[in-house]
């Protein structure tokens, strides 16, 4: 690179484009994608508990088996991205919510040992332990991550909280809803009608705690009412509630597919409320904006054409890693 | 209470160096099972087949627990150390941002593939999910050590005070990022990870070669131990003495960027030429034994040594002494035995490598028992090497967490209270020991369990058709 180029990337935004702004969506949409795709795996654990047949538990672990690990990538390059072009938001969130944040590694560990130690006996004594540590991991998991945004949201340095509790739970029921639309594609038998009920449970629990969602951070918002009654967040909350009803009929109906689009419309739609809600702060406790906590131009101009260049290539190994496995995986399948 | 920064750093050289385990492993084992699937999908010899499926078992169980004790690591930064954080963030995230894109993403899907695909996809597929796993593993060093040698020796920056705090902003992206630190230290690491993982293959191999042909105790698949002693063999020949050619030009390397690191690994306190390689040291004064700080070294050296390695040749240069520097010492036992276990080990390799190669000229490799117990011994040694040799790194570059930037007393969360540290180094200790235990256990059930039959393989040929019964897309 010369130092003419350099110079340039420094000297001002790529295109001119709202950088900034940018990579404000794009943290928060990669935490949507590893929401909605790990949620497939959280899901699939939460089911995993009502299943009491060895078959039936096989092959939800089959199911998830090969995209998993792909899946919980999304959370690391969460970080990167958060560390990468807010340092400072990265730095205070997570050192913030110390306990908090070691509880979701906690249980990120239970659930990704799981799959692969299951596997490596097949006694009863040691698939009990590790079944019960797969939906332990599964569940944590995603409520405390869910706890995690809600106190980021509204600015607290506290881990335990009303908000944190009940985002937590919300975020819980809807990893269950991706994981019911996902197992209905990829399991045979009895299972995808088990499953449909379960998604049908659970797409009734994520709308009542959106609600209740909105009513506790109505009363926890310094902006309060005003902020959770404004235009797009009422758009989005009355989006989900069709999503979610969309969800329900394709479900019942067996287009799964359908409804696993809704899963991604409705996880997504989660996330852009959490984004509305804090724009134009991006750490509320610490009182940062986002053009306060953005890094200089220079590494902003670098990151943003490294990830314009790799995101695409990342869809592309998706594609590739879900048409190789399309269709039901029969248990047992592996090297 | 215990003091945070001490607990964050107990605990950050915890999880590091669990971690660093379960790469080496992978890192290792990739270029192996290329070759392995590449064979294999050539036909002919089912022992290929044999050798992928029996090492890309390990290769999973490995990158699993890599993956669950990296994501701990990458959450480190902020929540321990968050002022570091916050002032190298500009140079140290993008790194870590673009590793977890270019080099995790590629793995971890291609990994689904390469470890459950083989019956679903055809077999250009599967080699090429082989070649990107591997691909994608050694990406995720380059960049994790990018980010590391920046912090040895830190280029392309300048330190600007913002609201009362250092940061560190990028003004030379090429110098930060293209350290000349870099080239060593990747040739370094990737060269000991597939060392280590030769010596783990030979080790594993002469134990069921020498129950087999020394004790009499017949064991099934001989001929895939056989196979695979010979592959790691020739692997160790390559790397073993490459190690420590290498090494020699990496220590003058830190010699001149490091010097304080250097006279810490030679235990050098006062500036002095002709500085005699000890390999054995003790204090002289028994009451200094437990003293890092121990001047007066009685020891076994060989004269000029040292200064012959921090010069390339000249056994009478000087070497400047720990007392010179403003800043305190590292921890100098620490870095000197460990350095001197690393280059003590490396050596032992070499003969290793080339014990078994004159045994195998001379067609007696199936035969030494000495030799393949020696190599049972020596089967995790190389893990132990890439231990030290980080000990060396980052203790040695004490007590700058940035070299010449930033202290690492400085680098530690601010609002972090001794409690909470306390909680999660005592949960870390439980939960990767634990870890620890359940890996052994179950690497040591695969590796009892064998190779897969002969009779149970796959029938040699057609992949590309998924087999009947799979259905379709839907
Ligand atoms: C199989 C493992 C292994 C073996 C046999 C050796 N090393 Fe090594 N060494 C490593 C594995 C390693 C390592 C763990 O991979 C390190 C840590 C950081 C790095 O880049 O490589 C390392 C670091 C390291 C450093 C510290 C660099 C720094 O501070 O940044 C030096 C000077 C050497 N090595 C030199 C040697 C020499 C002179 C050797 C033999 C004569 C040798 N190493 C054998
Ligand atoms: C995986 C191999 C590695 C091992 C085994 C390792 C080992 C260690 C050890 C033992 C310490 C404690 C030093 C002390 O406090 O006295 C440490 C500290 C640290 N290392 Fe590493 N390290 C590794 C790789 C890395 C890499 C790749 C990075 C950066 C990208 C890094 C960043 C740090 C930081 C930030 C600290 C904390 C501050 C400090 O104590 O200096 N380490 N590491
Ligand atoms: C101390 C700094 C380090 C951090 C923050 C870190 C971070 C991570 C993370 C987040 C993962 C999980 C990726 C996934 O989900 O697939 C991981 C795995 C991995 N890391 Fe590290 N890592 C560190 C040190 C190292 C070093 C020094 C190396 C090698 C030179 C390394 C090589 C790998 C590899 C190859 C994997 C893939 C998993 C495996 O093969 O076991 N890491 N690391």
């Amino acid at each position: 690179m010369t130092s003419t180029s350099v110079e340039a990337l420094a000297s001002g935004p790529l295109f001119g484009l709202p950088l900034p702004e940018l990579w404000f969506v794009l943290v928060f949409g990669l935490l949507g994608t590893f929401l909605f795709l790990d949620g497939f795996d959280f899901g699939a654990g939460a089911i995993f508990a009502t299943l009491t047949d060895d078959d039936a538990r096989e092959a939800v672990l089959s199911a998830i088996g090969p995209f998993w690990d792909g899946n919980e990538v999304w959370l690391v390059v969460f970080g990167g991205a958060l560390f990468a072009a807010f340092p400072a938001v990265y730095a205070g969130l997570f050192s913030r919510h110390y306990l908090l944040m070691f509880g979701i590694l906690g249980a990120l560990i239970l659930r990704g040992l799981a799959p692969e130690m299951y596997e490596q006996r097949h006694d009863e004594r040691w698939q009990r332990w590790w079944g019960r540590s797969f939906v332990a991991g599964s569940i944590l998991a995603p409520f405390l991550l869910g706890a995690f945004a809600g106190n980021w949201l509204v600015g607290t340095s506290r881990s335990f909280t009303v908000v944190g509790v009940v985002v937590g739970i919300t975020v819980t029921a809807l990893t269950v809803v991706s994981g019911a639309a996902f197992l209905r594609l990829k399991t045979q038998d009895a299972l995808p009608k088990t499953v449909m009920w379960i998604g049908l449970g659970a797409i009734g629990a994520y709308l009542l705690g959106v609600i209740v969602t909105l009513g506790v951070l109505a009363v926890q918002l310094p902006a309060g009412v005003d902020a959770v009654l404004s235009a797009p967040v009422l758009a989005l909350v009355a989006a989900s509630v069709a999503l979610g009803v969309g969800y329900g009929v394709a479900l019942r109906l067996g287009s799964n597919m359908v409804a696993l689009v809704a899963a991604a419309g409705l996880t997504y739609g989660l996330i852009a409320v959490v984004a509305v809600l804090m724009y134009p702060s991006i750490d509320p406790a610490a009182g940062l904006t986002i053009r306060g906590a953005i890094v200089s131009m220079l590494p902003l101009n670098l990151m943003s054409i490294g990830a314009a260049l790799l995101l695409p290539l990342i869809a592309t190994y998706f594609a590739v890693l879900y048409s190789a496995f399309s269709g039901p995986v029969t248990a047992g399948e592996a090297y | 209470m215990i003091d945070p920064v001490l607990a964050s750093r107990f605990q950050f050289a915890l999880t590091t160096i669990v971690h660093i385990i379960f790469p080496v492993m992978s890192m290792g084992l990739a270029p192996f099972l290329i070759y392995f699937t590449w064979k294999d999908i050539r036909g002919g010899d089912p022992v290929y087949e044999q050798l992928r499926r029996f090492w890309t078992k390990i290769f999973a169980v490995s990158f699993v627990v890599g993956t669950v004790t990296g994501i701990v690591l990458e959450f480190e930064f902020g929540t321990n150390f968050a002022a570091f954080s916050t002032t190298a963030g500009e140079l140290f995230g993008g790194p870590l941002a673009i590793e977890g894109m270019m080099a995790f993403m590629l793995e971890a899907t291609f990994l689904g593939i390469f470890v459950f695909g083989r019956e679903r996809v055809s077999d250009r597929l599967y080699m090429i999910s082989s070649l990107a796993v591997g691909v994608g593993t050694w990406l995720s060093a380059v960049w994790i050590l990018i980010a590391n040698s920046w912090m040895q020796m830190p280029r392309g920056y300048e330190l600007v005070t913002e609201d009362g705090q250092q940061v560190v902003h990028l003004v030379d992206p090429v110098a930060a990022y293209l350290n000349p630190r870099f080239g060593y230290m990747y040739v370094h690491m990737q060269n000991a990870a597939v060392e280590s993982v030769a010596l783990f293959m030979a080790g594993v191999a002469a134990y069921y070669i020498y129950r087999h042909h020394v004790w009499g105790n017949k064991t099934k698949n001989i001929v895939f131990w056989h196979k695979t002693l010979k592959i790691a063999l020739v692997a160790l020949l390559i790397t073993a003495p490459l190690q420590v050619l290498q090494g020699d030009l990496y220590a003058r390397h830190v010699y001149e960027t490091q010097p304080q690191k250097f006279a810490a690994m030679e235990a050098v306190w006062n500036t002095e030429s002709y500085v005699p390689e000890y390999i054995f040291a003790i204090p002289t004064d028994l009451s200094q034994l437990t003293n890092p700080r121990a001047k007066e070294l009685f020891g076994v050296g060989i004269p000029g040594g040292a200064s012959w390695l921090a010069s390339g040749g000249d056994a009478t240069a000087e070497i400047r002494g720990l007392n010179t520097f403003d800043t305190e010492a590292p921890p100098v036992a620490i870095v000197f035995w460990s350095f001197r276990a690393m280059v003590g080990m490396g050596f032992w390799f070499i003969l290793l490598a080339f014990w078994g190669g004159y045994r195998w000229y001379t067609g007696e490799l199936f035969e030494d028992g000495l030799l393949h117990k020696a190599l049972m011994t020596s089967s995790l040694l190389g893990f132990v090497a890439v231990e030290l040799g980080w000990v060396v790194t980052e203790v040695g570059r004490q007590p700058w967490v940035i070299q010449g930037i930033l202290k690492t007393s400085e680098g530690v969360s601010p609002g972090l209270t001794g409690s909470e540290a306390l909680i999660t180094l005592v949960g870390f200790v439980g939960v990767y020991t634990a870890i620890l235990a359940l890996y052994s256990y179950v690497v040591i059930r695969i590796i009892r369990g064998g190779p897969p039959d002969m009779d149970t393989l796959e029938s040699a040929g057609d992949h590309d058709a998924p087999p009947a019964g799979v259905p379709g897309d839907d």
